[in-house]
Protein backbone atom coordinates (compact mmCIF):
# COMPACT_ATOMS: atom_id res chain seq x y z
CA UNK A 1 0.00 0.00 0.00
CA UNK A 2 1.67 3.40 -1.24
CA UNK A 3 1.70 5.94 1.55
CA UNK A 4 0.37 8.77 -0.46
CA UNK A 5 -1.10 11.72 0.89
CA UNK A 6 -4.63 12.64 0.78
CA UNK A 7 -6.37 15.88 1.38
CA UNK A 8 -9.78 15.81 2.73
CA UNK A 9 -11.36 18.83 2.09
CA UNK A 10 -12.57 20.92 4.78
CA UNK A 11 -14.71 23.99 3.90
CA UNK A 12 -17.13 24.16 6.74
CA UNK A 13 -19.66 21.55 5.75
CA UNK A 14 -20.05 18.88 8.31
CA UNK A 15 -18.05 16.43 10.45
CA UNK A 16 -15.11 15.14 8.66
CA UNK A 17 -13.50 13.02 11.75
CA UNK A 18 -15.22 9.84 10.32
CA UNK A 19 -14.07 10.10 6.67
CA UNK A 20 -10.44 10.92 8.54
CA UNK A 21 -10.60 7.95 10.61
CA UNK A 22 -11.97 5.59 7.51
CA UNK A 23 -9.08 6.80 6.11
CA UNK A 24 -6.72 5.79 8.36
CA UNK A 25 -8.41 2.20 9.08
CA UNK A 26 -7.56 1.37 5.35
CA UNK A 27 -3.86 2.56 5.80
CA UNK A 28 -4.50 6.10 3.76
CA UNK A 29 -2.12 8.97 5.27
CA UNK A 30 -4.78 11.91 5.50
CA UNK A 31 -5.40 15.26 6.55
CA UNK A 32 -8.42 17.65 6.92
CA UNK A 33 -7.48 20.84 5.34
CA UNK A 34 -9.21 24.10 4.31
CA UNK A 35 -5.81 25.08 3.18
CA UNK A 36 -5.92 25.48 -0.93
CA UNK A 37 -1.98 24.77 -1.25
CA UNK A 38 -2.49 21.31 0.00
CA UNK A 39 -5.24 20.58 -1.77
CA UNK A 40 -3.40 21.53 -4.90
CA UNK A 41 -0.24 19.56 -3.70
CA UNK A 42 -2.16 16.72 -2.35
CA UNK A 43 -1.49 13.17 -4.34
CA UNK A 44 -5.52 12.64 -3.85
CA UNK A 45 -8.07 14.41 -2.82
CA UNK A 46 -11.20 13.40 -1.11
CA UNK A 47 -14.33 16.44 -1.40
CA UNK A 48 -16.48 14.89 1.60
CA UNK A 49 -19.61 17.29 2.89
CA UNK A 50 -23.18 17.68 4.21
CA UNK A 51 -25.10 20.19 4.85
CA UNK A 52 -26.63 23.14 2.16
CA UNK A 53 -25.26 23.48 -1.26
CA UNK A 54 -25.45 27.55 -0.53
CA UNK A 55 -23.65 28.00 2.07
CA UNK A 56 -21.26 25.11 1.05
CA UNK A 57 -20.44 27.52 -2.42
CA UNK A 58 -20.00 30.28 -0.68
CA UNK A 59 -17.46 29.04 1.75
CA UNK A 60 -15.83 27.39 -0.81
CA UNK A 61 -15.18 30.58 -2.77
CA UNK A 62 -14.42 32.29 0.11
CA UNK A 63 -11.56 30.34 1.46
CA UNK A 64 -9.76 29.72 -2.10
CA UNK A 65 -10.30 25.90 -1.56
CA UNK A 66 -13.08 25.54 -4.15
CA UNK A 67 -10.69 27.13 -6.86
CA UNK A 68 -8.04 24.73 -5.55
CA UNK A 69 -10.46 21.85 -5.97
CA UNK A 70 -10.51 22.60 -9.65
CA UNK A 71 -7.17 23.14 -10.35
CA UNK A 72 -6.23 19.64 -8.66
CA UNK A 73 -9.20 18.31 -10.96
CA UNK A 74 -7.68 19.91 -14.44
CA UNK A 75 -3.94 18.44 -12.95
CA UNK A 76 -5.54 15.18 -12.90
CA UNK A 77 -5.24 14.45 -9.41
CA UNK A 78 -7.51 11.80 -8.27
CA UNK A 79 -10.46 13.27 -6.65
CA UNK A 80 -13.62 11.43 -4.61
CA UNK A 81 -16.58 12.95 -3.30
CA UNK A 82 -19.03 12.35 -1.41
CA UNK A 83 -22.73 13.42 -0.67
CA UNK A 84 -22.49 17.06 -0.80
CA UNK A 85 -19.14 16.76 -2.31
CA UNK A 86 -21.05 14.74 -5.22
CA UNK A 87 -23.86 17.19 -5.70
CA UNK A 88 -21.60 20.56 -5.90
CA UNK A 89 -19.48 18.96 -8.22
CA UNK A 90 -22.75 19.20 -10.24
CA UNK A 91 -23.37 22.39 -12.39
CA UNK A 92 -26.37 23.16 -10.42
CA UNK A 93 -28.57 22.60 -7.71
CA UNK A 94 -32.13 23.53 -7.17
CA UNK A 95 -31.10 23.63 -3.18
CA UNK A 96 -30.78 27.09 -2.64
CA UNK A 97 -30.94 28.01 -6.59
CA UNK A 98 -26.88 27.54 -6.35
CA UNK A 99 -24.73 27.13 -9.36
CA UNK A 100 -22.17 25.35 -8.27
CA UNK A 101 -18.59 23.83 -9.71
CA UNK A 102 -19.57 22.36 -12.76
CA UNK A 103 -17.05 19.53 -12.63
CA UNK A 104 -19.71 17.16 -14.17
CA UNK A 105 -21.98 18.45 -16.56
CA UNK A 106 -25.72 18.19 -14.94
CA UNK A 107 -27.85 18.94 -11.93
CA UNK A 108 -29.21 18.28 -8.97
CA UNK A 109 -33.28 17.92 -7.99
CA UNK A 110 -35.01 17.11 -4.88
CA UNK A 111 -36.82 13.90 -4.23
CA UNK A 112 -40.28 14.40 -4.76
CA UNK A 113 -41.89 12.24 -2.85
CA UNK A 114 -45.46 12.10 -3.94
CA UNK A 115 -45.68 8.30 -1.66
CA UNK A 116 -46.59 10.05 1.27
CA UNK A 117 -45.36 6.83 2.89
CA UNK A 118 -41.78 7.68 1.82
CA UNK A 119 -39.64 10.01 4.26
CA UNK A 120 -37.52 12.57 4.12
CA UNK A 121 -34.49 12.51 3.37
CA UNK A 122 -33.67 9.33 1.96
CA UNK A 123 -31.98 7.92 4.70
CA UNK A 124 -30.56 4.46 5.90
CA UNK A 125 -28.99 1.50 3.96
CA UNK A 126 -29.83 1.09 0.16
CA UNK A 127 -28.33 -0.96 -2.76
CA UNK A 128 -26.37 0.25 -5.24
CA UNK A 129 -26.20 -1.06 -8.59
CA UNK A 130 -22.85 -0.44 -10.95
CA UNK A 131 -24.24 0.43 -14.20
CA UNK A 132 -20.69 1.17 -15.19
CA UNK A 133 -17.06 -0.43 -15.00
CA UNK A 134 -15.02 1.85 -12.07
CA UNK A 135 -11.71 0.89 -10.84
CA UNK A 136 -12.72 2.45 -7.44
CA UNK A 137 -16.68 0.71 -7.77
CA UNK A 138 -14.84 -2.84 -8.92
CA UNK A 139 -15.31 -4.59 -5.43
CA UNK A 140 -19.24 -3.51 -5.11
CA UNK A 141 -21.54 -6.81 -5.57
CA UNK A 142 -25.28 -7.09 -5.87
CA UNK A 143 -26.17 -7.45 -2.37
CA UNK A 144 -23.97 -4.90 -0.66
CA UNK A 145 -25.85 -1.60 0.68
CA UNK A 146 -24.21 1.66 1.60
CA UNK A 147 -25.58 4.33 3.85
CA UNK A 148 -27.35 7.45 2.58
CA UNK A 149 -28.67 10.31 3.65
CA UNK A 150 -29.52 13.01 1.54
CA UNK A 151 -32.98 14.81 -0.15
CA UNK A 152 -31.56 15.80 -3.30
CA UNK A 153 -29.95 13.60 -5.93
CA UNK A 154 -27.68 14.10 -9.24
CA UNK A 155 -29.05 14.37 -12.11
CA UNK A 156 -25.62 14.03 -14.88
CA UNK A 157 -26.35 15.23 -18.32
CA UNK A 158 -25.18 12.39 -20.06
CA UNK A 159 -26.09 9.09 -18.94
CA UNK A 160 -22.04 7.76 -19.53
CA UNK A 161 -21.10 10.08 -16.45
CA UNK A 162 -23.73 7.50 -14.43
CA UNK A 163 -21.58 4.56 -12.98
CA UNK A 164 -24.13 3.42 -10.06
CA UNK A 165 -28.15 3.73 -9.63
CA UNK A 166 -30.30 3.35 -6.39
CA UNK A 167 -33.71 3.30 -6.06
CA UNK A 168 -35.88 5.41 -3.74
CA UNK A 169 -38.82 7.05 -5.23
CA UNK A 170 -37.51 6.09 -8.47
CA UNK A 171 -33.99 5.26 -9.78
CA UNK A 172 -31.34 7.79 -8.94
CA UNK A 173 -27.89 8.12 -9.70
CA UNK A 174 -26.12 6.86 -7.01
CA UNK A 175 -22.35 7.36 -7.92
CA UNK A 176 -20.67 9.65 -10.96
CA UNK A 177 -17.44 9.84 -12.54
CA UNK A 178 -15.64 11.86 -14.92
CA UNK A 179 -12.11 11.34 -15.71
CA UNK A 180 -10.30 11.36 -12.48
CA UNK A 181 -12.91 12.85 -10.32
CA UNK A 182 -14.99 10.12 -8.96
CA UNK A 183 -18.28 10.59 -6.70
CA UNK A 184 -20.91 8.72 -4.09
CA UNK A 185 -24.03 10.30 -3.03
CA UNK A 186 -23.83 7.48 0.16
CA UNK A 187 -21.13 7.13 2.72
CA UNK A 188 -18.78 4.91 1.97
CA UNK A 189 -16.87 6.08 5.15
CA UNK A 190 -20.31 4.45 7.28
CA UNK A 191 -21.27 1.61 5.26
CA UNK A 192 -19.04 -1.01 7.24
CA UNK A 193 -16.55 -3.39 5.38
CA UNK A 194 -17.80 -2.54 1.61
CA UNK A 195 -17.27 1.59 2.12
CA UNK A 196 -14.10 1.03 3.44
CA UNK A 197 -12.92 -1.32 0.28
CA UNK A 198 -14.33 1.42 -1.74
CA UNK A 199 -11.76 4.10 -0.40
CA UNK A 200 -9.35 1.43 -0.06
CA UNK A 201 -9.74 1.10 -4.05
CA UNK A 202 -9.97 4.91 -4.47
CA UNK A 203 -6.50 4.72 -2.29
CA UNK A 204 -4.64 2.86 -5.20
CA UNK A 205 -6.40 4.52 -7.94
CA UNK A 206 -4.37 6.23 -11.28
CA UNK A 207 -7.30 8.52 -11.60
CA UNK A 208 -8.28 6.63 -14.82
CA UNK A 209 -11.72 5.38 -15.27
CA UNK B 1 -35.74 0.97 -1.33
CA UNK B 2 -34.30 1.50 1.76
CA UNK B 3 -34.12 -1.31 4.05
CA UNK B 4 -35.32 -1.54 7.50
CA UNK B 5 -32.50 -0.93 10.31
CA UNK B 6 -31.53 -3.47 13.56
CA UNK B 7 -30.08 -0.72 15.85
CA UNK B 8 -28.45 -2.24 19.29
CA UNK B 9 -28.72 0.70 22.16
CA UNK B 10 -25.90 0.27 24.44
CA UNK B 11 -26.47 2.11 28.22
CA UNK B 12 -23.40 3.47 29.30
CA UNK B 13 -22.37 4.31 32.67
CA UNK B 14 -18.92 6.07 33.68
CA UNK B 15 -17.60 4.69 31.07
CA UNK B 16 -18.75 1.01 31.24
CA UNK B 17 -21.84 -1.01 29.92
CA UNK B 18 -24.40 -0.62 32.77
CA UNK B 19 -25.35 -3.21 35.24
CA UNK B 20 -28.30 -3.89 33.54
CA UNK B 21 -26.49 -5.89 31.61
CA UNK B 22 -25.37 -8.48 32.76
CA UNK B 23 -21.31 -8.55 31.28
CA UNK B 24 -18.28 -9.76 32.71
CA UNK B 25 -15.63 -7.09 33.67
CA UNK B 26 -17.88 -3.88 33.59
CA UNK B 27 -14.88 -2.01 35.24
CA UNK B 28 -13.09 -1.99 31.73
CA UNK B 29 -13.65 0.84 29.51
CA UNK B 30 -12.81 -1.35 26.55
CA UNK B 31 -16.18 -3.07 27.29
CA UNK B 32 -18.84 -0.93 25.38
CA UNK B 33 -15.92 -0.81 22.82
CA UNK B 34 -15.61 -4.47 22.20
CA UNK B 35 -19.09 -5.05 22.55
CA UNK B 36 -19.84 -2.57 19.73
CA UNK B 37 -17.15 -4.27 17.38
CA UNK B 38 -18.55 -7.38 17.96
CA UNK B 39 -22.08 -6.29 17.00
CA UNK B 40 -20.61 -4.11 13.77
CA UNK B 41 -18.70 -7.30 12.42
CA UNK B 42 -22.06 -9.06 13.12
CA UNK B 43 -24.11 -6.94 10.55
CA UNK B 44 -25.55 -4.07 12.85
CA UNK B 45 -26.73 -1.08 10.55
CA UNK B 46 -26.35 1.26 13.56
CA UNK B 47 -25.16 1.49 17.16
CA UNK B 48 -26.55 3.92 20.39
CA UNK B 49 -25.08 4.77 23.20
CA UNK B 50 -26.84 6.26 25.90
CA UNK B 51 -24.94 7.93 28.38
CA UNK B 52 -26.68 7.27 32.04
CA UNK B 53 -23.06 8.46 33.66
CA UNK B 54 -23.92 10.82 36.35
CA UNK B 55 -21.06 12.07 38.03
CA UNK B 56 -19.74 15.72 36.48
CA UNK B 57 -17.04 14.73 34.67
CA UNK B 58 -19.54 12.83 32.79
CA UNK B 59 -19.36 14.53 29.50
CA UNK B 60 -15.41 13.77 29.47
CA UNK B 61 -16.30 10.48 30.05
CA UNK B 62 -18.72 9.70 27.30
CA UNK B 63 -16.25 11.34 24.64
CA UNK B 64 -13.64 8.91 25.14
CA UNK B 65 -15.92 5.98 24.72
CA UNK B 66 -17.70 7.78 21.26
CA UNK B 67 -14.00 8.44 19.80
CA UNK B 68 -12.53 4.80 20.81
CA UNK B 69 -15.77 3.15 18.97
CA UNK B 70 -15.51 5.87 16.42
CA UNK B 71 -12.24 4.21 15.80
CA UNK B 72 -13.85 0.72 14.45
CA UNK B 73 -16.80 0.86 13.65
CA UNK B 74 -17.85 2.00 10.36
CA UNK B 75 -21.46 2.32 11.14
CA UNK B 76 -23.82 5.14 12.12
CA UNK B 77 -23.53 5.95 15.53
CA UNK B 78 -25.88 7.65 17.98
CA UNK B 79 -25.27 8.89 21.31
CA UNK B 80 -27.97 10.26 23.91
CA UNK B 81 -28.35 11.29 27.60
CA UNK B 82 -28.17 14.33 28.84
CA UNK B 83 -27.64 16.38 25.59
CA UNK B 84 -29.12 19.90 26.66
CA UNK B 85 -27.37 22.27 24.63
CA UNK B 86 -25.33 22.77 20.92
CA UNK B 87 -22.36 22.37 22.26
CA UNK B 88 -22.92 19.22 23.77
CA UNK B 89 -24.16 18.08 20.59
CA UNK B 90 -21.33 19.29 18.56
CA UNK B 91 -18.62 18.07 21.01
CA UNK B 92 -20.43 14.19 20.49
CA UNK B 93 -20.15 15.40 16.82
CA UNK B 94 -16.44 16.11 16.72
CA UNK B 95 -16.13 12.81 18.93
CA UNK B 96 -17.44 10.73 16.45
CA UNK B 97 -21.19 10.80 16.76
CA UNK B 98 -23.05 10.85 13.75
CA UNK B 99 -26.43 11.48 15.07
CA UNK B 100 -27.16 13.01 18.63
CA UNK B 101 -30.38 12.41 20.31
CA UNK B 102 -32.34 14.78 22.29
CA UNK B 103 -34.93 13.82 24.89
CA UNK B 104 -35.40 15.05 28.54
CA UNK B 105 -33.76 18.61 27.84
CA UNK B 106 -36.00 18.93 24.48
CA UNK B 107 -39.08 18.67 26.47
CA UNK B 108 -38.40 21.59 29.13
CA UNK B 109 -37.11 23.65 26.06
CA UNK B 110 -38.31 22.19 22.90
CA UNK B 111 -35.95 25.29 20.75
CA UNK B 112 -33.26 22.92 21.65
CA UNK B 113 -34.26 20.72 19.03
CA UNK B 114 -34.31 23.39 16.47
CA UNK B 115 -30.80 24.70 17.57
CA UNK B 116 -29.16 21.06 17.25
CA UNK B 117 -31.06 21.08 13.92
CA UNK B 118 -29.65 24.31 12.66
CA UNK B 119 -26.25 23.62 13.71
CA UNK B 120 -25.52 19.90 12.74
CA UNK B 121 -28.58 19.45 10.56
CA UNK B 122 -31.83 18.00 10.46
CA UNK B 123 -30.85 14.27 9.84
CA UNK B 124 -28.88 14.21 12.82
CA UNK B 125 -30.87 15.02 15.53
CA UNK B 126 -32.92 12.38 17.15
CA UNK B 127 -36.20 12.99 19.15
CA UNK B 128 -36.34 10.50 21.95
CA UNK B 129 -39.20 9.79 23.33
CA UNK B 130 -40.38 8.13 26.66
CA UNK B 131 -44.09 7.09 26.36
CA UNK B 132 -47.17 5.84 28.50
CA UNK B 133 -50.36 4.38 28.08
CA UNK B 134 -52.48 6.91 30.11
CA UNK B 135 -56.40 7.39 29.70
CA UNK B 136 -57.73 9.01 26.25
CA UNK B 137 -59.02 12.96 27.62
CA UNK B 138 -59.09 15.53 26.44
CA UNK B 139 -55.71 16.25 27.31
CA UNK B 140 -54.30 13.34 25.78
CA UNK B 141 -56.24 13.31 22.84
CA UNK B 142 -53.80 10.13 21.87
CA UNK B 143 -54.15 7.68 24.97
CA UNK B 144 -50.26 7.94 25.63
CA UNK B 145 -48.36 10.82 27.28
CA UNK B 146 -44.69 12.16 27.80
CA UNK B 147 -42.40 10.89 30.53
CA UNK B 148 -38.94 12.24 31.27
CA UNK B 149 -36.32 10.97 34.04
CA UNK B 150 -36.19 7.72 32.97
CA UNK B 151 -39.57 7.15 32.67
CA UNK B 152 -40.27 8.36 36.69
CA UNK B 153 -41.88 11.74 35.74
CA UNK B 154 -45.03 12.54 33.66
CA UNK B 155 -44.80 16.21 31.71
CA UNK B 156 -48.83 16.45 30.72
CA UNK B 157 -47.76 16.80 27.13
CA UNK B 158 -49.63 14.45 24.24
CA UNK B 159 -47.08 12.39 22.52
CA UNK B 160 -48.60 12.39 19.62
CA UNK B 161 -48.74 16.14 19.72
CA UNK B 162 -44.86 15.94 20.83
CA UNK B 163 -43.98 13.45 18.09
CA UNK B 164 -45.89 16.52 15.52
CA UNK B 165 -43.95 18.99 17.40
CA UNK B 166 -40.24 17.17 17.10
CA UNK B 167 -40.90 16.91 13.35
CA UNK B 168 -41.83 20.69 12.84
CA UNK B 169 -39.49 21.86 15.47
CA UNK B 170 -36.63 20.18 12.71
CA UNK B 171 -35.91 16.72 14.24
CA UNK B 172 -34.98 13.97 11.58
CA UNK B 173 -36.10 10.96 13.26
CA UNK B 174 -38.06 9.62 16.31
CA UNK B 175 -37.00 7.06 19.22
CA UNK B 176 -40.65 5.74 20.36
CA UNK B 177 -39.86 4.29 23.48
CA UNK B 178 -42.72 2.70 25.46
CA UNK B 179 -42.57 2.40 29.19
CA UNK B 180 -45.32 0.61 29.64
CA UNK B 181 -43.25 -2.16 27.34
CA UNK B 182 -39.79 -1.78 28.36
CA UNK B 183 -37.99 -4.50 30.35
CA UNK B 184 -41.28 -6.76 29.35
CA UNK B 185 -40.03 -8.83 26.58
CA UNK B 186 -43.53 -9.31 25.54
CA UNK B 187 -42.85 -7.24 22.53
CA UNK B 188 -42.58 -3.40 21.44
CA UNK B 189 -45.92 -1.40 21.97
CA UNK B 190 -47.33 -1.58 18.41
CA UNK B 191 -50.27 0.47 18.24
CA UNK B 192 -47.86 3.36 19.90
CA UNK B 193 -45.21 3.09 17.13
CA UNK B 194 -47.77 2.78 13.91
CA UNK B 195 -49.90 5.80 15.51
CA UNK B 196 -46.47 7.94 15.55
CA UNK B 197 -45.33 5.99 12.08
CA UNK B 198 -48.17 7.38 10.36
CA UNK B 199 -48.37 10.81 11.80
CA UNK B 200 -45.02 12.20 10.68
CA UNK B 201 -42.73 11.82 7.81
CA UNK B 202 -39.40 11.12 9.42
CA UNK B 203 -38.30 7.65 10.31
CA UNK B 204 -39.59 6.31 13.61
CA UNK B 205 -36.77 3.72 15.53
CA UNK B 206 -39.45 1.09 18.01
CA UNK B 207 -37.80 0.82 21.54
CA UNK B 208 -38.70 -1.08 24.29
CA UNK B 209 -40.17 -4.20 25.18
CA UNK B 210 -38.02 -6.72 22.59
CA UNK B 211 -38.03 -10.79 23.60
CA UNK B 212 -38.01 -12.50 20.18
CA UNK B 213 -37.47 -12.10 17.09
CA UNK B 214 -41.39 -12.13 15.74
CA UNK B 215 -41.42 -8.84 17.77
CA UNK B 216 -38.94 -7.38 15.52
CA UNK B 217 -40.82 -8.48 12.50
CA UNK B 218 -44.17 -7.46 14.19
CA UNK B 219 -42.93 -4.24 15.02
CA UNK B 220 -41.46 -3.36 11.31
CA UNK B 221 -44.49 -4.56 9.81
CA UNK B 222 -47.76 -4.08 11.35
CA UNK B 223 -45.87 -1.46 13.17
CA UNK B 224 -44.50 0.18 10.69
CA UNK B 225 -41.17 1.07 11.97
CA UNK B 226 -38.16 1.93 9.70
CA UNK B 227 -35.95 0.36 12.45
CA UNK B 228 -36.27 -1.59 15.58
CA UNK B 229 -33.76 -1.18 18.85
CA UNK B 230 -32.87 -3.73 20.63
CA UNK B 231 -30.71 -4.21 23.93
CA UNK B 232 -30.71 -7.24 26.03
CA UNK B 233 -31.37 -9.29 23.19
CA UNK B 234 -28.19 -9.36 22.09
CA UNK B 235 -26.09 -7.81 25.28
CA UNK B 236 -27.46 -11.65 27.17
CA UNK B 237 -26.04 -13.36 24.09
CA UNK B 238 -29.45 -14.97 23.42
CA UNK B 239 -29.00 -13.67 20.01
CA UNK B 240 -26.97 -12.52 17.31
CA UNK B 241 -27.28 -9.57 15.49
CA UNK B 242 -26.84 -11.86 12.23
CA UNK B 243 -29.73 -14.08 13.74
CA UNK B 244 -32.33 -11.46 13.78
CA UNK B 245 -31.68 -10.19 10.47
CA UNK B 246 -31.34 -13.17 8.74
CA UNK B 247 -34.90 -14.34 10.55
CA UNK B 248 -36.36 -10.67 9.22
CA UNK B 249 -34.92 -11.63 5.77
CA UNK B 250 -36.33 -15.06 5.76
CA UNK B 251 -39.62 -13.69 6.30
CA UNK B 252 -39.45 -11.33 3.39
CA UNK B 253 -38.37 -7.98 5.94
CA UNK B 254 -35.93 -5.70 3.63
CA UNK B 255 -32.66 -5.88 5.69
CA UNK B 256 -29.13 -5.33 5.06
CA UNK B 257 -27.83 -9.04 4.64
CA UNK B 258 -24.30 -8.32 2.89
CA UNK B 259 -21.26 -7.11 5.04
Amino acid sequence: MPAKNVAIVDYDAGNLTSVLRACREVGLRAEISSDPCIVRGADRVIFPGVGAAGSAMRSLSASGVGAALMDAFHAGTPILGICLGLQISLDHSEENDTDTLGIVPGEVRRFRLDDPKLKVPHMGWNAVRTVRDHPVLADIEADDEFYFVHAYRPVPARSDYVLAVSTYEGPFCSALGRDNYVATQFHPEKSGRVGLRLLERFGTWDGRA
Amino acid sequence: MLSKRVIACLDVRDGHLAKSVRFVNTRNIGDPVAKAREYYLDGLDELVFYDITASSDRRKIILDVVEAVAEQVFIPLSVGGGVASVADATDLRLAGAEKINVNSAAMRRPALIAECADAIGNQNVVLSMDIRRVQETAEFPSGYEMVVDGGRTPVGIDALAWAREGERLGAGELVVNSIDADGTREGYELKLTRMLAEAVRIPVIASGGAGEPAHLYDVLTEGQADAALVASMVHYGEYTVSGLKRYLHDRGVKVRMSW
